[in-house]
C-alpha cells in the first residue's frame, strides 16, 4: 500500500511539474479542456498558446473532419472545442452539437471584432479567427528573369508557364492541389466560380453545361505543365515543391505563405511572392473561393468547460499573439499590419472571390466532384461523361440523403 | 460426451460468434435495403461571415427538442444495389458501344471490381510459387543458418500493411529515393504515381512482397513432415529433383496450398491498404475501398451507410463466389478421407 502511494506521489508531482511549465498564459487555467482541429500553421500559433495556461491539449489533424462530428455528437463530447472552416462548420451546424456563445461573448469577447462572429440567425454560433484562399504563388526571380509580368488570368498563367517550361529553369512550371477527393474537388469548385455564379438550380446540380465543360478543359491544360503525379499532390506536396525550388508558380492556400520564407525548409527564401488568384474569364471574378477558420465549442460538455474553453480560445485568438505571429495566416484582427505573406489573399478577395457556398448540398456535390474528376484528367473518360457523371452521382447522394 | 457438456463447452463461442459476427452482418444485411436519412426541412436563414450577412435558402436537418438530428430509416428495396450496380448505364453502354472498358469503368462498382479481381488472382500464383520454392531454398540450409534466415523472411509480414505501402510509395514517389536511382540507370524521367498501371504493378508487388512470408512459413512447416524415407526410396529408383518435388513433395503439401490459396483468396479479395497507402484512389479502387468512401462522413456531417451496407454485402457475395472451388475441394478430400 504505502508502495503505491509513494508510485503514486511521484506521478501526481510529475503533473505539476508539468503544470508549472504555463508561463506566459496570465489565465491560470484549471478545467481540462481538449480541442481538434485542422494542423496548419495558424492552428499551431493559437493552440500552443493556449497550452501555455495549462490543462489544454490539443488535437491538430489535416483529417479533422473525417471525425468532428462523430466526436462532439457523443455525450459528453470527445472535444471541449474544436477548429472549423466554413464548410465543416455547416457539418456541426447541421448536427446541433456546437453552441451558442452570445453570453460567453458578452463577458469574456471584449477582443473581438465584429466580423469575426459568426451569426447563424441572430445567434453567435462560431468565432471566426482567419480568412484563407487559394492564391497565386510565385518565384518574383523566375518570372523577371524570363521577363514576364504576373500572369491575371488563366490564359496568361498558361502562356507564363510555356514560357518557364521552355526556359527549363525548374523541374515543373506549375504546382497545383489536385490530389483525389477534397483537393481536387476543391480545385473544380474554384474554377467553376470563375467562370459561373452558382452550383445549384434549387438543391438540383447545376454544373453539366458550357462553364462545368470550359472548368475541365482549362484544368486539364494546366496539368499539362504539372508534376505528372499530380492526382497525389496535396497542399503540404505543393508547399514543399516550393520549398525546393522544384516550381515556378501554384494556386495554393494564403494559410501556406509563410512557410515560404521558413528558412529552416525552404530553399527559396524571400523569392516566392504573392498575388491574387488569376480570373478564369478576362473581365470575372478571381477563380478563387474564400474560407475562414474558426472555432466552436461543443455543446455536450458542462457550462464550466465551455467557459473554460472559451477563456483560453481568447488567449490563443488574443490579438498580441497573433500580431506576434503574422505569417502564419490572414488573420481577421485589425489590431496589426498584416504580413507580407498575407497579400494573396487580400487581393483576392478584394477582387471579388465568392465566399465558398458552404451547405450541405454543396458538400455532396464537393465529395462526388473529388472522386469524378481523376479520370477526366488521365485521359480514362471525356469532358461530356465526366460532367454526366457527376450529376448522377450527386442526384444517387442527394436522394440518398433526402435532398431531392 | 455428454450433450449438456457439449452445450456448456460450446456456449461462450457461440454467444460469441452470434453477437460479434451473425447480428453484424444481419444489420449490414439490413441497411443495404434502406437509405439512412435526416429528416430534412427548407429554411431561409440570416448567415453572417466575415465576408458579410446574407439571408439563403437552405435545406437543413430538423433537431428535437435535445437538439439532436432526427435519424429516418426508409425501406428502398434494392435501390442501394442499383445505384451501385447501374444496371441500366450498363446495358445502354453495352448496346451502344459494346464491351467498350473505358466506358464501362466509369461505373464505380465495374472499375473496382476489375481491379480486385486483378489483384487477387495476379497475385494469388507468385504468392504460392515464390513461397514454396523459398520454403524448399530454407530448408536446405545448414541448420545454423535456418533460424537468422527464417527470421528475416519474416520481416516482410510482419509490418503493418498500411505502414509498409507508405514506405513503399514513399520510395517511389516524385523523386523518391528509387525513382532517382532509376532514372539514373535508364537516363529517363520516371513517375510511376503519374498513371494508373505503374501504380497497379507497385500495388501487386507489394501484397505479394508481403504475404510471401506467410505461404513461405506453412509450407516450410509442412515439408519438416515429408517422410525422409520416401525421398530416400525415389532417390534409389532414380527420380530427380523435379520429379521428387512433384510426385512427393506437393502431393504431401497439397492440403497446405490449398489453405494459404484460401486464406489469400480471402484475403487480396478485401483489398483497401494498398489503395490508401499508394494514395491510389485516383486511378484505382477497390470494392472494400467503395464501402470505405461510402462510410466516410463528408463535409455536410452525413455518410452512405446504405450503399456502404450494399457493397459490402456484394463484396461478401464475390467471397463467396471465388471460394466455392477451393471449398468444394476441401469437402470431397474430407468426404474422400472419411470413407
Amino acid at each position: 500500500m504505502k508502495k503505491i502511494l509513494v508510485l503514486f506521489a511521484i506521478f501526481t508531482s510529475f503533473f505539476f511539474l508539468a503544470g508549472t511549465n504555463a508561463k506566459a498564459c496570465e489565465l491560470n487555467n484549471s478545467v481540462p479542456v481538449t480541442s481538434l482541429s485542422a494542423g496548419f500553421d495558424a492552428w499551431k500559433v493559437v493552440t500552443s498558446a493556449m497550452e501555455e495556461c495549462g490543462n489544454f491539449t490539443p488535437t491538430l489533424d489535416q483529417e479533422y473532419r473525417d471525425k468532428l462530428v462523430a466526436s462532439l455528437e457523443s455525450n459528453p463530447s470527445q472535444f471541449t472545442m474544436a477548429g472549423v472552416s466554413a464548410s465543416t462548420n455547416v457539418s456541426v451546424l447541421d448536427a446541433g452539437v456546437t453552441r451558442p456563445l452570445d453570453d460567453l461573448v458578452a463577458k469574456y469577447g471584449d477582443s473581438l471584432q465584429d466580423n469575426q462572429k459568426i451569426v447563424i440567425d441572430g445567434k453567435i454560433m462560431a468565432i471566426a479567427m482567419m480568412t484563407n484562399a487559394q492564391h497565386l504563388f510565385y518565384r518574383e526571380d523566375i518570372l523577371s528573369d524570363l521577363g514576364i509580368d504576373i500572369p491575371t488570368t488563366y490564359d496568361e498563367l498558361l502562356k507564363a508557364a510555356k514560357v518557364i517550361k521552355d526556359a527549363g529553369v525548374v523541374d515543373y512550371p506549375l504546382g497545383g492541389t489536385f490530389k483525389s477527393g477534397w483537393n481536387l474537388g476543391e480545385e473544380f469548385v474554384n474554377m467553376y466560380l470563375g467562370f459561373a455564379d452558382s452550383f445549384f438550380d434549387g438543391n438540383m446540380p447545376a454544373v453539366n453545361n458550357n462553364d462545368g465543360y470550359e472548368t475541365l478543359k482549362m484544368m486539364k491544360k494546366l496539368t499539362e505543365y504539372m508534376d505528372p503525379e499530380y492526382l497525389t499532390s496535396d497542399s503540404t506536396y505543393v508547399q514543399q515543391q516550393f520549398q525546393q525550388g522544384k516550381i515556378a508558380l501554384a494556386n495554393l492556400w494564403a494559410s501556406r505563405a509563410g512557410a515560404m520564407d521558413n528558412a529552416e525548409e525552404s530553399t527559396v527564401v524571400g523569392l516566392v511572392k504573392f498575388a491574387s488568384a488569376p480570373k478564369a474569364k478576362k473581365n470575372g471574378k478571381p477563380a478563387s473561393t474564400l474560407w475562414w477558420d474558426g472555432v466552436v465549442i461543443a455543446k455536450n460538455v458542462t457550462d464550466e468547460e465551455a467557459e473554460a474553453a472559451f477563456k483560453l480560445a481568447m488567449v490563443g485568438l488574443d490579438p498580441a499573439n497573433l500580431g506576434a505571429n503574422p505569417e502564419a495566416a490572414p488573420w481577421l484582427s485589425n489590431a496589426f499590419d498584416p504580413a507580407p505573406s498575407n497579400i494573396g489573399a487580400i487581393l483576392t478577395a478584394k477582387s471579388g472571390a465568392a465566399p465558398y457556398p458552404a451547405s450541405a448540398k454543396m458538400s455532396t456535390l464537393h465529395g462526388v466532384l473529388g472522386a469524378a474528376i481523376g479520370d477526366y484528367l488521365t485521359g480514362a473518360a471525356t469532358a461530356k461523361a465526366t460532367l454526366e457523371k457527376i450529376e448522377a452521382d450527386y442526384i444517387t447522394a442527394a436522394t440518398e440523403k433526402g435532398l431531392l | 460426451m455428454k450433450k449438456s457438456t457439449f452445450l456448456v463447452f460450446t456456449m461462450p463461442s457461440f454467444i460469441m460468434m452470434t453477437l460479434f459476427i451473425a447480428l453484424p452482418l444481419l444489420i449490414v444485411l439490413i441497411q443495404s435495403f434502406q437509405f439512412n436519412q435526416d429528416v430534412l426541412e427548407t429554411i431561409e436563414r440570416e448567415n453572417c461571415d466575415p465576408f458579410g450577412c446574407k439571408t439563403e435558402t437552405i435545406t437543413v436537418p430538423v433537431l428535437d427538442e435535445n437538439g439532436n438530428k432526427i435519424k429516418n430509416n426508409i425501406w428502398v428495396g434494392f435501390q442501394n444495389y442499383k445505384n451501385i450496380l447501374k444496371f441500366q448505364q450498363l446495358s445502354s453502354v453495352i448496346s451502344n458501344d459494346g464491351f467498350e472498358w473505358s466506358k464501362i469503368r466509369s461505373i464505380d462498382f465495374y472499375k473496382a471490381l476489375r481491379f480486385t479481381l486483378t489483384f487477387t488472382f495476379i497475385t494469388l500464383p507468385f504468392v504460392i510459387i515464390l513461397g514454396l520454392i523459398l520454403a524448399l531454398c530454407v530448408n536446405v540450409l545448414i541448420n545454423r543458418l535456418k533460424g537468422p534466415i527464417i527470421f528475416i523472411t519474416l520481416l516482410p509480414f510482419i509490418i503493418t500493411p498500411v505502414i509498409g505501402a507508405l514506405s513503399i510509395k514513399w520510395l517511389f514517389i516524385g523523386d523518391g529515393i528509387l525513382t532517382l536511382f532509376l532514372e539514373n540507370i535508364l537516363d529517363k524521367d520516371i513517375a510511376l504515381f503519374s498513371q494508373g498501371w505503374t501504380i497497379e504493378i507497385l500495388m501487386l508487388f507489394y501484397r505479394v512482397w508481403h504475404t510471401i512470408p506467410f505461404a513461405f512459413v506453412i509450407f516450410y512447416a509442412g515439408l519438416q513432415t515429408v517422410d525422409k524415407e520416401k525421398i530416400e526410396a525415389a532417390f534409389v529408383d532414380g527420380a530427380n529433383r523435379l520429379q521428387r518435388l512433384r510426385f512427393i513433395i506437393i502431393p504431401h503439401i497439397m492440403p497446405l496450398i490449398v489453405f494459404v490459396a484460401l486464406i489469400h483468396l480471402m484475403d487480396s479479395y478485401r483489398v483497401f491498404d494498398e489503395i490508401v497507402g499508394f494514395s491510389a484512389s485516383g486511378f484505382r479502387i477497390s470494392l472494400q475501398w467503395m464501402t470505405y468512401d461510402f462510410l466516410r462522413i463528408d463535409d455536410s456531417g452525413t455518410r452512405s451507410i446504405g450503399r456502404a451496407s450494399a457493397t459490402s454485402v456484394l463484396t461478401m457475395i464475390g467471397i463467396i463466389i471465388i471460394l466455392i472451388p477451393v471449398l468444394r475441394r476441401t469437402f470431397k478430400e474430407q468426404k474422400e478421407k472419411r470413407l
